[in-house]
């Protein structure tokens, strides 16, 4: 995707790819739908060991990355994870471990941020709530201040990962305004329950806060700061999301155009028709596109310019949604075989659809790039 | 013909001391666009606009910013894209002379570095920077636009001369140009794409006949040509006669690089800024519109993606990721993005598209949307570009054709069928 690696981001997508390939083919992908858990957590850990975890996270907290771009590392790394639908819960991991990296307290940093980074524990990021907006104004969790500390009580909706998660970084509102708090997941009056999803092993779930308590000491950044972080973390998101869906977008158009070349009907291949032929070409234009704004994106996050915020949704909304609708055609021009459980077409469409209503939808990010333009 | 993207150190001017230079120049003797469309600039109307932009050009050279990226040799300053791509953002907000930029510098001069005789580069290349000949291309013609090597147009040898014969359209503003390249038949008796030749054609001369073609929205930029035993001297064959078609690829190439925005003899690259601004003023009365912000939101996305799409692309043909034929995408992409913003611009507009006062700009959007199809349609139609494609970036088989492998005299052509089917 991105056309300007060094030497270094090379092997890490090649080591990334390699890993993949052996550990976590497609069929193992199937095998773990019907898991308790859709991933494996020593499994996690040998990806932790390869850099899944650590690239945001600074040098002095125990993270880094090689290029020193560790978020034009991480979306390498997204984008090898969506050619290969892959587990794991690299988006919320992620955004927390550099959460806690940028904002974390000394001790938060401590307690929590070795075992993220080597894949022992996961973080979930409880931010959307249901029926609400994905951004700060649709935050109603409720941080109530108590003697020495806070009461939270409220419902996030749905939380990737959140199943699975030992840490929990939670948004709330409260007298001072938008707030973060660490909570383990084990802490009294947390409720989890696993939601039935569309994406076989990328799970999500519904939390219920009622009535939990957190110390003043389990704040994360300023009290009332947390509208800045919610948009880094957004950023971070989007540009993870759209670097899985372009992997997965690249890969089912590799396949359906060597389908193309390989099936014949009427005594000739499917790809010497011209109302197929022209099909290819406006999926290689929105594919290209998809793959070039996601590359702006995120040089722009990396690089903290000022029209990142924009161009991080306008990403989201373009590739959210091009790239559901490039794979239903690349389903349709299987034909009857791209709707069956047997093809792998419909593992990717599920990662893809799941990326696309997740983090804000086209519709939302496209309202707020109007609005970012008026 | 390569232009390098960035310069070894010490060989030319500094990049910051160039551009300090230009900036100085540029805010002294260059007018801001303010308002005004930067195809235009402040011209008043056709004819001035061929003036304007002579004398802009004309200051250009006298200054040593002509030509950036053109050989030295030939009157141009040698220098590699990124200085190029500096003075482009240097002039962003100022009036340049958008007359020379498309088909002269990018499409024509590059050509005729590609093929040209000496004597050609020194003469043609020299007068075209120092702002005293525009150029067209005479290229389609009445009997089809997308099969250019099917051209009918003639030349045949007399002596010292070939006598043209025939007809040519759509060509842009062929009145104010001064010279034309032409694609014609020179060889019947070969296949279609082995005997045609590229001629050099003084545009205002006797024999050639030019009218104007009224366009849907009233304007008359486009052009039809006829030729009537016009003498064009041999030496005036660009490349050798009967290899029109290496040359009208290369043409095409440049041309698809200049549509791409890749082309690195561009002023500016062709934007769909003015377009979107509309739009975006027209927002500004329904900000508070929540269908309004889906569509300045989907335009601004639309828009931002297809600037994207072309630096991608650009990067990929440079660097041999993708064929040259890759070209194709970007413009592709720029016809599908014009005809969505157009039909994005009336359904903000509402009835102002139809029915306007005096003076509301809503009213150009309903004309605009007339002609939506004119950018899926001229420099080769988007169905051409979906063949290509395909065929030459997916390498999908390649259409049938029944007139690749005979002599073009037998070849069904829209000259040899009869108009009444009866």
């Amino acid at each position: 995707m991105d056309l300007e690696l060094t030497s270094d981001q090379e092997l890490l997508r090649d080591t990334t790819r390699g890993f993949l390939t052996d550990s976590m083919p497609l069929s193992a992908v199937r095998g773990l739908a019907e898991a308790p858990s859709g991933f494996d957590r020593e499994w996690w850990k040998k990806g932790a060991d390869l850099g899944w975890t650590s690239l945001l996270v600074s040098e002095a907290r125990g993270g880094g990355s090689i290029s020193g771009d560790g978020l034009r590392d991480l979306a390498l790394v997204a984008e090898e994870m969506g050619a290969m639908v892959s587990p794991g819960p690299l988006i919320p991991t992620n955004v927390v471990a550099q959460t806690l990296s940028v904002e974390g307290s000394g001790d938060q940093a401590e307690r929590v941020l070795p075992s993220l980074l080597s894949g022992d524990a996961i973080a979930a990021w409880c931010i959307a709530e249901p029926g609400r907006p994905f951004d700060p104004t649709g935050v109603t969790l409720l941080a109530e201040p108590e003697r020495d500390g806070f009461v939270l009580d409220g419902v996030k909706l749905p939380v990737e990962a959140g199943g699975e998660a030992d840490w929990l970084l939670v948004t709330a509102t409260g007298p001072d305004g938008l707030s973060q708090f660490l909570v383990p997941s084990s802490a009294p009056g947390v409720h989890v329950t696993e939601l039935r999803g569309l994406d076989l092993v990328r799970r999500n779930a519904a939390i219920r806060f009622e009535g939990v308590r957190v110390a003043a000491s389990d704040v994360v950044g300023e009290l009332g700061g947390a509208a800045p972080s919610f948009e880094r973390q957004l950023q971070t998101a989007l540009v993870l999301q759209c670097a899985e869906i372009v992997g997965a977008a690249a890969r089912v158009f590799e396949f359906t155009v060597q389908y193309a070349f390989d099936r014949s009907s009427f005594g000739r291949a499917l790809a010497s028709y011209q109302a197929l032929k022209h099909r290819f070409a406006d999926m290689l234009l929105w594919l290209e596109s998809a793959q070039a704004i996601t590359v702006d994106a995120t040089n722009a996050v990396q690089a903290g310019a000022p029209d990142a915020t924009e161009v991080a949704r306008i990403a989201k909304a373009y590739v959210g949604e091009r790239c559901p609708e490039l794979i239903q055609d690349c389903v349709q021009l299987h034909g009857g075989i791209g709707v069956t459980w047997e093809h792998d077409l419909h593992l990717y469409l599920r990662r893809v659809v799941l990326h696309r209503q997740t983090y804000g939808d086209p519709t939302e990010h496209r309202d707020r790039v109007a609005m970012l333009a008026s | 013909m390569t232009v390098v993207a960035t310069a070894p150190e010490g060989l030319y001017e500094d990049l910051d001391v160039f551009r300090a230079r230009a900036i100085r120049w540029v805010e002294a003797n260059l007018e801001p666009l303010g308002s005004a469309d930067p195809s235009v600039g402040h011209a008043t109307d056709d004819t001035d606009q061929v003036v304007r932009a002579k004398a802009i050009q004309r200051k250009l050279w006298d200054a040593g910013f002509a030509g950036l990226c053109y050989p030295v040799e030939y009157g141009g300053q040698g220098l590699p894209a990124d200085y190029q791509n500096a003075f482009i953002e240097i002039t962003r907000g100022y009036e340049l002379p958008m007359l020379f930029n498309t088909p002269t510098f990018t499409i024509i001069l590059p050509t005729i570095l590609d093929f040209g005789t000496e004597e050609q580069k020194q003469r043609f290349i020299r007068a075209a920077l120092r702002g005293e000949e525009l150029w067209v291309q005479f290229l389609s013609e009445p009997s089809g636009g997308s099969d250019l090597a099917g051209a009918l147009t003639r030349a045949d040898r007399d002596g010292d001369v070939f006598l043209l014969n025939g007809s040519k359209i759509w060509s842009t503003y062929a009145w104010r140009s001064d010279y034309a390249l032409c694609v014609c038949r020179t060889d019947w008796d070969v296949p279609k794409h082995r005997g045609l030749s590229v001629l050099i054609v003084k545009v205002h001369q006797p024999g050639i006949t030019i009218t104007q073609i009224k366009h849907v929205d009233g304007t008359e930029e486009f052009c039809q040509e006829f030729f009537d035993d016009v003498p064009i001297p041999v030496e005036d064959v660009l490349g050798q006669v009967n290899d029109g078609w290496n040359v009208a690829s290369r043409l095409l190439l440049h041309e698809r690089a200049a549509v791409s925005g890749s082309s690195p003899y561009a002023m500016r690259p062709r934007t769909t800024r003015h377009e979107s601004d509309q739009i975006g003023a027209l927002l500004l009365s329904g900000a508070d519109d929540r269908q309004a912000r889906q569509l300045i939101g989907e335009a601004r996305v639309l828009t931002r993606v297809h600037s994207a799409l072309v630096g991608r692309i650009g990067t990929s043909i440079r660097t041999s990721r993708l064929p040259a034929e890759a070209g194709s995408i970007p413009r592709l992409s720029n016809g599908m993005l014009r005809v969505r913003l157009a039909t994005i611009a009336i359904e903000i507009a509402g009835t102002r598209a139809v029915a306007w006062q005096e003076g509301d700009p809503a009213g150009n959007l309903g004309v605009a949307y007339l002609g939506r199809q004119g950018v899926c349609l001229g420099g080769g139609t988007t169905e051409i570009a979906r063949n290509i494609i395909s065929e030459r970036v997916l390498g999908m088989p390649r259409e049938p054709a029944d007139d690749r492998a005979r002599p073009f005299r037998e070849v069904r052509t829209n000259a040899s069928v009869p108009r009444n089917r009866a």
